[in-house]
């Protein structure tokens, strides 16, 4: 295996990563983003229920997609930590809320415990969501790196138009996920009021996704260019969000919540296709004239690491795939509350 | 920058310090429940049943504590130690990652299974899924343990002049570099005497409001017997293997914790003293008195020769004051563990432990001791590597990210110290509410009727 095989693995198992993180951990944060949403107690607690065996599982994949980038790609993981010092802390504290929130929620029946708790669990949520699209944005778009690999902007300066656009159709996304999920989990009248919700997150997502093409076009032209560089991958992942896209809506109509849940899934990942297509091999591209651009054949670690972390990837990897797969196959079904419920 | 440096020390300790409550609780609590289920499953006594289910509850709050606080860890990294990130990435980068691949998918996976599964699948399962999270928290501690173990002891790597960083040559060197597996056997030995303590103070509350409970009087007696086996191992021979290997890896921080300022052959054993800094020196010290000792326990040789802290050049020493106290601190609770250990073993003996209410109350008294002590090695041993971030290659002083300012830090120092602080008292608030769950003395007087 060469260095640049490696390095190419390697930021397609990143892009993996990340992509798989938000298709699972995004609908327990989509979950939560409708937590408050709710008519009663009892549904809330369907809710958490319906997440409650995976939500961690699920967090790792953030954890894992971090330490694979800070492995394979160190001088990234330096650029991206201080860059966004502070979303990283609010995120951390987001993620942490949401953590506590389910395991502390249901343990008193106090109304004033569940209700800061619930309010904690929700936001936690709703932040996490939009701090990911805001950061996922600021890479797009590019950042001031200069020649020393350092960030030369400040905290006001992620927070742009574009990332900010970036970050609300994020939260767009992920609460039609989340909402497919729970309509795929419940039963009656609260799985039609999701597949409901589903269908309006799907207008104004479609909304939102049509104007970040048009803002991409203007200010980060150079993604389209890459895109259309490389037709093949970028027909694909298109065809993809097309299909997931105009299939969703239909299947929400018929009451196919499983068909809308994948589909919610399939533009996830279609998305992050298109983002990483539009992007390799470059990780952060630098807007300063004479800035370091953060690249994965420039900026990894040595090809013997590289290996090493090929080894344990294609030997750990399948393994953690069976067994979530096992576990998501054990609690298939309609929640079903009982005394080791949340 | 030193500002900001400063900053991120503490901040780094606070929430390591923080995060670092709850795994020793988790890992010996998941290695006991491996025995507790068992018997549940095999048994089916509704004795066992039950403890499984009261203290599955009670590893779901400290585990959602330990994860909740774990995730800061990792991003910290990258956020306050970029400098060190790019230094060392190419080797410490892959351990945390192999750690998340191999080890957290495990245990937060098969958790859930165990949380929620129960009634669901068959009891081999639940067994089997306990099994795992067990595993999968000692693999994690695992690389961890390797990750800080090559900050102390750097093997397996060369330094590249071009790229300014040091790289990967040995993987198996760098994994199983010289004080790894003593640190490891350390420590999850510690972490199952904090487990024991852990069920053991769940039982002694709930035996002081009723001394017949059948369910805890098994826990007792599980958690008081490997309590005590491992409260021994954690001092001989794995702590004393491993301050054996400190001697002879990083013979400043063995001169700190020991208190050792002259180099001496013949050192003797220091139990108690006063550190002063200003010139480094030990005022009104207690010394065990047997002449040689600490040069026999470190090297075998009553007569070895042990350099003493004046002998390092200033700017290599660690904290003395720290480094001492904190590993006095710990040996002295360590020994205080086995005593109570042995204490109460002899009144089980004696059939008179259910109803020694003293005694009772002296194990819940220690819970948090065990946690103290862990808490007094792990500074002992990181505050005893500074001034290094790793060993003799990358000072900690230069190893922090330069861009991030001073206030950013300060923020999300006092965020984190806010957040946790509420989460401490929170956690203490539900453990004490579950701990006592279930224990209506009729419902249990009813239990051990049937």
């Amino acid at each position: 295996m060469t260095h640049e095989f490696l390095q190419t693995t390697w930021f397609l198992l990143i892009f993996v990563l990340l992509a798989g993180y938000a298709v699972l951990d995004g609908f327990d944060l989509g979950v939560g983003m409708w937590h408050l949403f709710t008519r009663d107690d009892h549904e809330r607690r369907l809710g958490l229920n319906a997440i409650g065996p995976f939500w961690d599982g699920n967090e790792v994949w953030l954890l894992t997609g971090g330490g694979a980038l800070f492995a394979a790609f160190p001088p990234v993981y330096a650029v991206f930590g201080p860059t966004f010092y502070l979303p990283i802390m609010l995120l951390l504290t987001a993620l942490i809320f949401r953590a506590v929130s389910l395991e502390f929620r249901s343990k008193l029946e106090s109304r004033a415990w569940r209700q800061f708790f619930d309010w904690a669990f929700s936001l936690g949520s709703l932040v996490a969501a939009l701090l990911f699209g805001v950061a996922l944005g600021n890479v797009v778009r590019g950042l001031p790196i200069d020649a020393e690999q350092l960030y030369t902007g400040g905290f006001f300066n992620l927070l742009n138009p574009y990332a900010l656009l970036f970050g609300v159709t994020g939260v767009v996304l992920l609460a039609m996920h989340g909402a497919a999920y729970m309509a795929c989990k419940t039963e009656g009248d609260l799985r039609q009021r999701m597949l409901g919700r589903v269908v309006r997150c799907w207008v104004v997502f479609l909304v939102l996704f049509a104007l970040v093409n048009v803002y991409t076009a203007v200010e980060v032209p150079r993604m389209f260019n890459t895109a259309f560089g490389r037709p093949v991958l970028t027909a694909l992942f298109a065809l993809l969000a097309l299909a997931a896209v105009v299939y969703l809506p239909i299947a929400a109509r018929k009451d196919k919540a499983f068909h809308a849940f994948l589909c919610s899934a399939g533009t996830i990942l279609a998305g992050f296709g298109l983002i990483g297509v539009s992007m390799f091999p470059t990780f952060i591209p630098s807007s300063l004239e004479g800035g370091v651009t953060l690249s994965a054949f420039e900026h990894s670690s040595t090809k013997l690491t590289l290996t090493w972390m090929f080894g344990v990837a294609a030997v750990g990897v399948p393994i953690v795939l069976v067994y979530t797969a096992g576990i998501y196959w054990i609690f298939r079904g309609k929640v079903v509350l009982d005394d080791h419920s949340y | 920058m030193d500002d900001a440096l400063f900053l991120s020390r503490l901040q780094f300790a606070i929430t390591i310090g923080f995060h670092f409550l709850f795994p020793p609780i988790t890992i010996g609590l998941a290695w006991l429940l491996v025995f507790v289920e068992w018997k549940a499953w095999k048994t089916g006594r509704v004795d066992w049943v039950n403890a499984g289910k009261l203290f599955a509850k009670l590893l779901a709050l400290t585990f959602a504590l330990g994860v909740a606080s774990g995730i800061v860890m990792e991003f910290q990294f990258g956020t306050n130690w970029a400098e060190y990130s790019k230094y060392v990435g190419d080797i410490f980068g892959s351990l945390l990652a192999f750690e998340a691949v191999i080890a957290f998918f495990l245990e937060s996976t098969f958790l859930g299974l165990y949380l929620f599964g129960r009634g669901r699948v068959p009891k081999w399962v639940t067994w089997i899924s306990v099994l795992m999270v067990a595993v999968g928290a000692t693999i994690s501690a695992f690389w961890i343990l390797v990750a800080n173990s090559w900050q102390q002891t750097p093997a397996g790597y060369i330094l590249n002049e071009t790229t300014g960083r040091a790289e990967l040559q040995d993987f198996m060197a760098a994994v199983f570099n010289p004080s790894m597996l003593p640190r490891f056997f350390h420590t999850m030995t510690a972490c199952l005497v904090c487990g024991c303590f852990f069920m053991a103070a769940v039982a002694a509350y709930r035996l002081r409001k009723n001394p017949d409970s059948g369910l805890d009087r098994k826990t007792m007696v599980t958690a008081l017997v490997v309590g005590m086996v491992s409260s021994i191992l954690v001092a001989f021979p794995t702590g004393h293997v491993h301050a054996q290997q400190v001697a002879r890896t990083q013979p400043e921080k063995f001169a700190a914790i020991e208190g050792l300022y002259e180099t001496q052959s013949g050192a003797p054993l220091v139990a108690f003293g006063l550190v002063k800094t200003q010139p480094p020196e030990l005022k009104a010290e207690v010394r065990v008195p047997i002449p040689g000792l600490l040069s026999w326990l470190a090297f075998g040789d009553p007569d070895a020769e042990i350099k003493g802290i004046n002998d390092f050049p200033e700017d290599e020493r660690p904290p003395l004051w720290l480094t001492f106290v904190s590993f006095h601190n710990m040996v002295i609770l360590g020994l205080w563990f086995q005593l109570l250990l042995f204490l109460a073993l002899i009144q089980l003996w004696r059939k008179k432990l259910w109803t020694s209410r003293k005694l009772l109350m002296a194990i819940i008294i220690t819970m948090p001791l065990t946690l103290a002590a862990t808490q007094f090695g792990w500074v002992a041993a990181e505050v005893g590597r500074q001034p290094w971030a790793v060993y003799k290659l990358l000072r900690t002083a230069d190893a922090g990210s330069v861009t991030v300012p001073a206030e950013q830090v300060l923020f999300s120092l006092i965020l984190f110290s806010v957040i946790y602080s509420a989460l401490l008292a929170l956690y203490l608030f539900l453990l004490k509410r579950e701990a006592g769950h279930g224990l209506e003395p009729a419902a249990e007087a009813k239990e051990v009727a049937a």
